[in-house]
């Protein structure tokens, strides 16, 4: 916390709040958007998906295939104000404690949505034990968190919303944080006006949790130089990155096998055997949290969407560069997996003997996977009147020298 | 494995026991002749193929538009799938190819030509990957002799009526024929041998049949995985560590295996050692298996020539046999309701591999049994039980159908269609999907609004299709659009035909 040079807002934050609020930002400034984001129609008031991946099905409906395959399940259905509404909760760090992070500290739209760090840091300062998972794509995903302990992005959010070592806020501190704004009061109205048929109707807790939600399916990335391939446009990759998908496709390389088209995973839990950085102890994984003892040392399977924008890679970090990441599969059945660890490493991970030359074409396929054309805008002024937090304070801090970058 | 040894010593001294108990006791054989016919045989996919049998067995074929595309020894065969339009055949004459082959298009025909019983050859060298990778619908790989690839000879991904026939696949890596998240296809008349894990290989597809193939010197012959609807057919599986494997792989997005047909093989002699990759699910496989069933439900056993099989005849087992892959809380483990009608089975269990050896010593006895059902499931049924040697079929009852032949395939008898496109408007979906990351209907984005657009254009959907393939810079006040060619033609126009359209 020393390092960080920062000081703790918790005692002065309600009352710099309510005088940034009046004084800035008046709920007048704030009107909730009444269209649908990017890849969304609005109907009968709600926004629903559409892609072209909707002209194709997938066998039993499970959403993994190949090129031109159907997505899995997915939610969606919230209003625009409701998905507006959680854009501006998601950018403001007057949801953590001290006002000092905010959901997009640790999911950084510039970092397609994660934060560039092996291990986040939260509001504490300290690196966490795993790195933040892109929130693109969120849609489509069944569980949550790198090991899997989450059912919906509800549950899940309040990990970070309340763990000490994140933002470190509790259910009645956030709640009389957001009452006491009035911008806020009048933007839950907008997106919630059933809910508030009294001037002064409090914010609830679900409302927060819906906002958020809504806003995070709002993110959706299905339209790389990949997609327009798969769709069937063969100009759109270059030879090398051809090269590239039909070694990521190879029953050598296997990699298909579990980061399966169209999401780039087949949202399993997969048991690899990959290191941790130096000095950290062993993580478990899933094994606990599913009660699954041989799921000991397994995770969740990450999509590879948007992969090239979330360097470093896996758990907590330990690969600086895709190149390194993929380098690890061709290293042997089990070659990290620390001594006395007995693990079921998952049948697909052997030696496939990839090339040098294989694993850059690798890399270069992976790098087609990129598409941040329906990333959403940060709000000029959020309606805290505090500024938005995420392209400042990760730098504050100094990771290296808590081991948050370091991979070795 | 050691976890198998257990399960199997377990049942073994179970009924062990029980013969030691009642030494000399054995239950009287109970002849009898049916008076009524049995009932017919139904099963979750049957009655989607009733139909087989009028439109002809197995009438799936390739459609075609006439195009013919050759490829001579010295040419590239892709550089003919580039050139080919849906609906060509290629045909590939004698000759050695040196390439990994890709087909990322509906109903293309891969078809060797044969010459004097010279074949056109894809040569892997042990250093390229697959042979043949396809993910379009309707594409047929036919007459090609496959060898020395690292991966598979023929791979799949998510293509629906497919048909795999006539290929002589040799010493290629990891499965022969490997045809994976597909539905509705035909393996037939394949040679398969020298393969470190499954030389056919179904995996979570549905309606696939696996006929008259001839597939040896393998550590598994025919595996059916985290399939439903299977008929495996008429082939010749000999010489492999296992014979013919019916699994649930833990730990796949697709969970269940079942209704699964393993009809009239001759499963002979596989007793080969087992030189799978280490981890691999194929590694358990104890050597002179027959005939394994790993939790997959509703297989049904019938008609086979079960001979000479060292270990065991037919195994049912639950995913204790995968005792180096982490379990899958999603699935169910158990082989349920297996079903065992008439088979030949002769001279299995003559010398058991060490682990099947190490479970019969538990019960004083070294040979093999003709069936082994390691959970002692009590759900299923077996005809004639008193014409084998069976091990755990103590809770099976009598079948209630005595064949499946009223399944003549579990193919479709109509191709799988694409997504209906009558309610699929592709026009709105490419508007709201790809157009709406830069054109919202009244407000500024990256390019100008809809309704801005509109007013330009009005009755004029061509001239937006036109210009949306190649944009050029009009407005000081936007950047320049990109191109929108990955398009086709048709889905440009019903874009442009939306965007006229919108109201909001």
């Amino acid at each position: 916390m020393t390092a960080t040079g920062r000081f703790s807002w918790r005692t002065v934050l309600p009352l710099l709040l309510v005088f940034l609020a009046s004084a800035r930002a008046l709920s007048a400034d704030f009107v909730l958007s009444d269209d649908c984001p990017p890849g969304f129609e609005l109907t009968s008031g709600h926004c629903e998906l559409r892609s072209l991946y909707q002209m194709y099905a997938s066998l039993e409906d499970a959403g993994v295939g190949g090129l031109k395959t159907g997505l899995p399940a997915y939610r969606d259905g919230y209003t625009p104000q409701q998905i507006d509404l959680g854009r501006y909760l998601f950018f403001d760090p007057a949801l953590s404690a001290d006002g000092s992070v905010s959901c997009a500290t640790c999911h950084n739209p510039d970092q397609g949505f994660s934060d560039g760090l092996g291990r986040s840091i939260g509001a504490s300062g300290h690196p966490l034990p795993r790195s933040a998972p892109s929130l693109w794509n969120v849609a489509f995903l069944q569980r949550f968190f790198w090991d899997a302990r989450s059912g919906s992005l509800e549950e899940q959010m309040l990990g970070p919303l309340y763990d000490e070592h994140e933002m470190a806020n509790t259910p009645t501190e956030l709640l009389q944080t957001l009452n006491g704004i009035p911008a806020y009061r009048e933007l839950f109205r907008q997106a919630w006006p059933e809910d508030f048929p009294e001037a002064d109707s409090p914010i609830q807790l679900e409302q927060i949790y819906a906002a958020i939600t809504a806003f995070e399916l709002s993110l959706i990335s299905l339209n790389s130089r990949y997609d327009q391939y798969a769709h069937g446009y063969a100009d759109a990759l270059t030879a090398p990155e051809k090269e590239g998908m039909n070694v990521f496709r190879s029953f050598v390389a296997r990699c298909a096998e579990c980061h399966t088209p169209p999401l780039f995973t087949n949202q399993q839990v997969a048991v690899i055997g990959t290191p941790d950085p130096e000095g950290m102890d062993f993580d478990p994984g899933a094994a606990e949290p599913l009660g699954e003892p041989t799921l000991r040392g397994g995770f969740k399977v990450p999509s590879l969407r948007n992969i090239a924008l979330t360097a470093p890679y896996m758990h907590s970090g330990r690969f600086a560069t895709l190149r390194e990441a993929a380098a690890f599969y061709t290293g042997g059945r089990g070659h990290a997996v620390p001594e006395g660890e007995e693990l079921k490493i998952h049948w697909h991970i052997w030696e496939p003997k990839l090339s040098d030359e294989e694993l850059d074409r690798l890399v270069d396929f992976l790098n087609t996977l990129t598409d941040e054309s329906f990333k959403p805008s940060v709000p000029l002024q959020l309606p805290s009147g505090l500024p938005p937090a995420h392209n400042t304070l990760v730098q504050a801090g100094d990771p290296s020298q808590e081991g948050a970058k370091n991979h070795e | 494995m050691n976890k198998l040894t257990i399960i199997i010593a377990s049942v073994l001294l179970l009924s062990g026991g029980y013969y030691l108990g009642k030494s000399g006791e054995k239950p009287a054989t109970i002849i009898k002749v049916d008076s009524a016919p049995k009932a017919a045989f139904t099963s979750s996919g049957s009655e989607e193929v009733a139909a087989v049998a009028a439109s002809g067995v197995r009438s799936l074929a390739t459609p075609s538009s006439g195009e013919l595309i050759i490829v001579k020894d010295g040419e590239s065969i892709q550089d003919a799938v580039a050139a080919a339009s849906p609906g060509a055949v290629i045909k590939v004459m004698p000759g050695t190819y040196k390439e990994t082959v890709y087909i990322d298009k509906d109903n293309i025909t891969l078809s060797g030509v044969i010459e004097q019983g010279k074949y056109p050859v894809l040569e892997g060298e042990g250093i390229r990957n697959d042979a043949v990778l396809y993910s379009g619908n309707g594409v047929t790989v036919e007459n090609l002799y496959i060898t020395h690839y690292k991966g598979n000879a023929v791979m799949g991904q998510a293509g629906n009526n497919f048909i795999i026939r006539n290929n002589i696949i040799v010493d290629t890596g990891v499965y022969g024929i490997f045809p994976q998240l597909g539905k509705n296809g035909i393996v037939s008349h394949n040679i398969v041998s020298g393969i470190e894990d499954a030389a056919i290989y179904v995996g979570m597809s549905d309606n696939v049949d696996v006929v008259f193939n001839q597939v040896f010197d393998s550590v598994a012959g025919i595996e059916i995985e985290n399939s439903r609807h299977a008929l495996v057919e008429g082939n010749f599986v000999y010489n492999n560590t296992g014979g013919i494997l019916a699994f649930i792989t833990p730990g796949l997005p697709i969970k269940s295996c079942g209704d699964v047909l393993i009809r009239n093989n001759f499963i002979v002699d596989n007793n080969h050692e087992n030189f799978a990759i280490p981890g691999s699910l194929v590694s358990n496989i104890p050597e002179g298996t027959g005939v394994l069933v790993m939790a997959c439900d509703d297989v049904v056993i019938e008609g086979n020539i079960i001979t000479g099989n060292n270990s065991v005849g037919v195994t049912f087992t639950d995913f204790s046999l995968a005792g180096n892959a982490a379990n899958d809380p999603d699935s169910d483990p158990n082989p349920n309701r297996p079903k065992v009608l008439n088979n030949i089975m002769q001279d299995n269990g003559n010398d058991p591999a060490p682990i099947v050896r190490a479970a019969l010593a538990a019960v004083l006895t070294t040979t093999g049994p003709d069936i082994v059902d390691t959970v002692g499931m009590d759900d299923g049924c077996i005809l004639n039980p008193e014409r084998y040697r069976t091990i755990g079929l103590d809770k099976y009852s009598e079948c209630e159908f005595s064949t499946t032949a009223n399944v003549a395939s579990y193919t479709l008898p109509e191709p799988v269609p694409a997504r209906s496109m009558e309610d699929v408007d592709k026009g709105k979906l490419a508007y709201y999907g790809v157009c709406a990351g830069c054109h919202a209907y009244s407000s500024r984005m990256i390019g100008p609004p809809t309704q801005i657009i509109q007013a330009l254009y009005m009755d004029n959907p061509e001239g937006i299709a036109a210009y949306a393939a190649n944009p050029v810079k009009k407005r000081d006040d936007y950047p320049e659009m990109p191109p929108q060619s990955h398009l086709d033609d048709e889905t440009r126009m019903a874009a442009a035909r939306f965007m006229l359209q919108v109201t909001k």
